[in-house]
């Protein structure tokens, strides 16, 4: 079983489950969660999981360079940038409507 | 006049004298028709509600100097011309352009016949712009009523100078419009209302029959125009084409596959029906009379001398399409006869001043028609004769209207009952009304003499004696009601404590009927047949005793019976009534034609037409709309409950399409 564990080279496949299962989680929290805050961090993981793709296909076809590696940081950088654009906004709307709730933010149906 | 004021750059350069030649005033013969226009604008517009009395001047001195040109223009015409008087269009201008070859054009037509309405309409225009600053003094409209005039007098005078059958249809709604709005001056009367409606609508219909004429001429006018073999120059729609042997030779072979009538006498007909609407022929003439709502002054341009004799003056401008046909010429003589007696017999019971003076005109508008009818392209007596009494009984009817509107100024009433012995307060309108009943009563010297004299002949030696009979009568008729008015109002006592102080009137009405007076005792003197003919000129005649004879006999008798019945004791002529009975009630009820209209319009046309459709309209039309409406409006209803607002459930459906986008290509790929 160790040998097995210590042999065993995972595949491309392998690698992409962790991200796939990230995805599906970010995706599934950003049509679900009620908090604004939530939804957000719920992105956060979609968003990592794209960025964590790009180091696996990195790794699987062009080990030589850092291409894919660069991105991922790129994705990082982008996306603290949004987290504080998108707190700020919260914390604006929060001031304005005293909730999270984002079931209440319909003003676009009246 | 100093002309420094016309759009004339020049001007300045050149001596005075040059400057209103004949040749300038044929260059610039568009000034005649568009001084009043530029006078209506601007006193439409500025004037009008700045000062009233300004615009009485303005719109008068407008007309005036388009008189001015007209007559200058005439004179030099009529004297210029060497062997025929040419017809000359000095200026013209694209106006609309469908297509090659197919355009309608603006001008202006300078021919006998044009020449002499202009000179008809401004001077007659002139003087009821002068007569009307005193007639509507003190008025709340007189500022509009100016405005109005002009408008009229633009566009008659744009018809009377159409070159081409567009521009004159396009006119010929405009005198409607105008008059219209001028009978319906005093718009609070509601009986001036309904009057103004009655008119637009009745000759809004007869333009109907005008305009399909028009559609036939101009489709063929096109076609002939361009088709093989034409060497034609101009534009279809211009007379000068529609007129020529060579598209009348063509047309006339259309047939209209009922046999014996050819299309040419069935788009003459409907050009007629156009023309019987705008001069009140039987059975169109019911829309005259009621006209007479209208201020006096308004009847007397519009209603007597210019407007209504625009149908007599379009089967002249048509006359050798007209000759063309023979039935098209045989309706125009039967209903201008008709017409002549129908309304010279109703004329003779109505006790409205107005009214028998509207029955009047009908008469002898019937008379202008039937010498038309009666005369062909060759014996083209009755042609010239027709215009030569659409020039007289110009000045002699728009006297007379002039002249009651001076009673009526006077008295404050329209019934000839209530006046009476105004010879005496108004000597002046009692003698220029004289002089106008003596000239429509067809009595030597006056010019009604000389046009009926020759109406007359024309029809007798066109071989129409019954027509001929039937204008006799006419003549007989007209001497009566028309003297029958004179005693009545000048003569015997006053009737009413109004009539008893009237006074006459101010100045600057009693100039224009002087200047009419004068007008209506010379102008018989016109050697009109030099001027206005058909053709070949025809050798100069005298009077012919044949005819002047019977037609003074006949003026001299109604003359006489009048005076018998209604100059001194009144019990004759209700003894003469109460004899007459039935026959007599009919008359006066204008033998219940408005009556039979009524029943036709709203028994008929309205039951069994009108309500139906408006019953299909309301129901199946609006129907089908508001269905559509309906369906609409409940499927937004039903499609309302997608749009939540909550980006979630947007999310969620956008998810569920991407997945079910990726399993559809993974399907179809792999």
């Amino acid at each position: 079983m160790i040998e097995f564990l210590a042999s065993y080279e995972p595949g491309v496949v392998t690698w992409l489950m962790l991200p796939a299962v990230l995805f599906a989680i970010g995706i599934y929290g950003l049509l679900t969660r009620r908090n604004a805050v939530g939804i957000l961090i719920s992105a956060e993981l979609a968003i990592n999981s794209a960025a964590m793709n790009f180091v696996i296909f990195n790794r699987f076809i062009t080990p030589a360079k850092v291409d894919g590696q660069v991105m991922s940081l790129f994705i990082i950088a982008a996306a603290a940038a949004e987290v504080v654009v998108g707190v700020a906004i919260f914390v604006m709307l929060f001031k304005h409507r005293r909730t999270m709730d984002v079931t209440r933010m319909d003003a676009m149906r009246r | 006049m100093s002309p420094g004021w016309m759009p004339c750059g020049d001007s300045g350069a050149r001596p005075m004298q040059h400057i209103l030649d004949y040749e300038f005033v044929l260059r610039n013969a568009w000034l005649i028709p568009a001084l009043p226009l530029v006078s209506f604008a601007i006193v439409g517009l500025f004037i009008r509600p700045r000062s009233a009395k300004l615009s009485g001047f303005v719109a008068t001195a407008a007309v005036f100097a388009s008189a001015v040109l007209a007559w200058i223009l005439a004179a030099g015409y009529f004297r210029s011309a060497e062997g025929g008087h040419a017809a000359l269009v000095p200026w013209s201008m694209e106006w609309l352009r469908f297509q090659e070859n197919l355009s309608a054009s603006v001008g202006v037509l300078v021919d006998p016949i044009s020449v002499l309405l202009m000179v008809v309409v401004t001077t007659v225009s002139f003087l009821v712009h002068l007569y009307s600053i005193g007639y509507m003094h003190g008025d709340n409209g007189f500022g509009r009523f100016f405005t109005f005039l002009n408008l009229f007098t633009f566009s008659m005078l744009g018809l009377v100078v159409a070159p081409n059958i567009v521009q004159m249809y396009v006119c010929w709604e405009l005198v409607g419009v105008s008059s219209f709005l001028l009978i319906g001056f005093y718009y609070e009367k509601p009986s001036a209302v309904a009057a103004c409606k009655k008119a637009f609508i009745v000759t809004r219909f007869a333009d109907l029959g005008f305009m399909i004429g028009v559609l036939i001429l101009g489709y063929y006018g096109y076609s002939f125009f361009t088709g093989a073999g034409s060497t034609a120059v101009g534009q279809p729609f211009d007379f000068a084409y529609l007129t020529s042997p060579a598209f009348l030779e063509k047309f006339s072979q259309v047939a209209t596959g009922v046999p014996g009538l050819t299309l040419i006498t069935v788009a003459m007909v409907l050009v007629y029906m156009g023309a019987a609407g705008k001069s009140a022929m039987f059975p169109l003439h019911i829309w005259l009379p009621d006209a007479m709502e209208g201020p006096t002054p308004v009847s007397a341009l519009i209603h007597a001398a210019t407007m209504v004799v625009a149908g007599v003056y379009l089967v002249a401008r048509m006359f050798p399409v007209f000759a063309a046909s023979e039935q098209a010429l045989m309706v125009v003589a039967g209903v201008g006869a008709f017409t002549s007696l129908f309304a010279a017999v109703i004329g003779c019971t109505q006790d409205d001043i107005k009214r028998v003076l509207a029955f009047s005109t009908l008469s002898q508008l019937g008379y202008m028609m039937f010498a038309l009818g009666v005369s062909t392209v060759h014996e083209a007596a009755g042609y010239t004769a027709s215009m030569f009494h659409l020039f007289t009984h110009a000045f002699f009817k728009a006297l007379l209207f002039l002249g009651a509107g001076a009673v009526i100024h006077a008295v404050h009433e329209n019934d000839i009952w209530k006046m009476g012995g105004l010879a005496r307060k108004m000597p002046v309108t009692h003698a220029t009304f004289l002089i106008a009943t003596l000239s429509i009563a067809g009595i030597y010297p006056f010019a009604g003499f000389f046009s009926k004299d020759e109406i007359l002949a024309a029809a007798l030696y066109g071989g129409h004696p019954i027509i001929f009979g039937t204008g006799l009568l006419v003549a007989g008729l007209t001497a009566f009601y028309m003297w029958r008015i004179y005693f009545i109002t000048f003569w015997g006592k006053a009737r009413c404590e109004k009539a008893g102080h009237a006074h006459e009137a101010p100045v600057v009405m009693l100039v224009p009927l002087v200047v009419l007076a004068a007008l209506s005792v010379v102008s018989g003197f016109v050697p009109f047949a030099e001027y206005v003919y058909l053709g070949e000129k025809p050798p100069h005649e005298g009077i012919n005793m044949g005819v002047a004879v019977p037609g003074t006999i006949a003026g001299v008798l109604g003359i006489a019976i009048a005076w018998f019945l209604y100059a001194g004791d009144a019990g004759r002529a209700s003894a003469l009534v109460a004899r007459m009975g039935g026959s007599y009630r009919h008359i006066r009820n204008k033998f219940y034609f408005d009556e039979i209209y009524i029943f036709v319009t709203k028994r008929v046309v309205f039951a069994f037409v009108a309500a139906p459709i408006a019953w299909f309209d309301r129901h199946v039309v609006d129907g089908g709309v508001n269905l559509t409406a309906w369906c609409t409006r409940t499927s937004g209803a039903v499609l309302r409950y997608l749009q939540t607002g909550q980006v979630q459930t947007y999310g969620a459906w956008f998810v569920t399409g991407v997945l079910f986008v990726t399993l559809i290509l993974w399907k179809m790929f792999m």
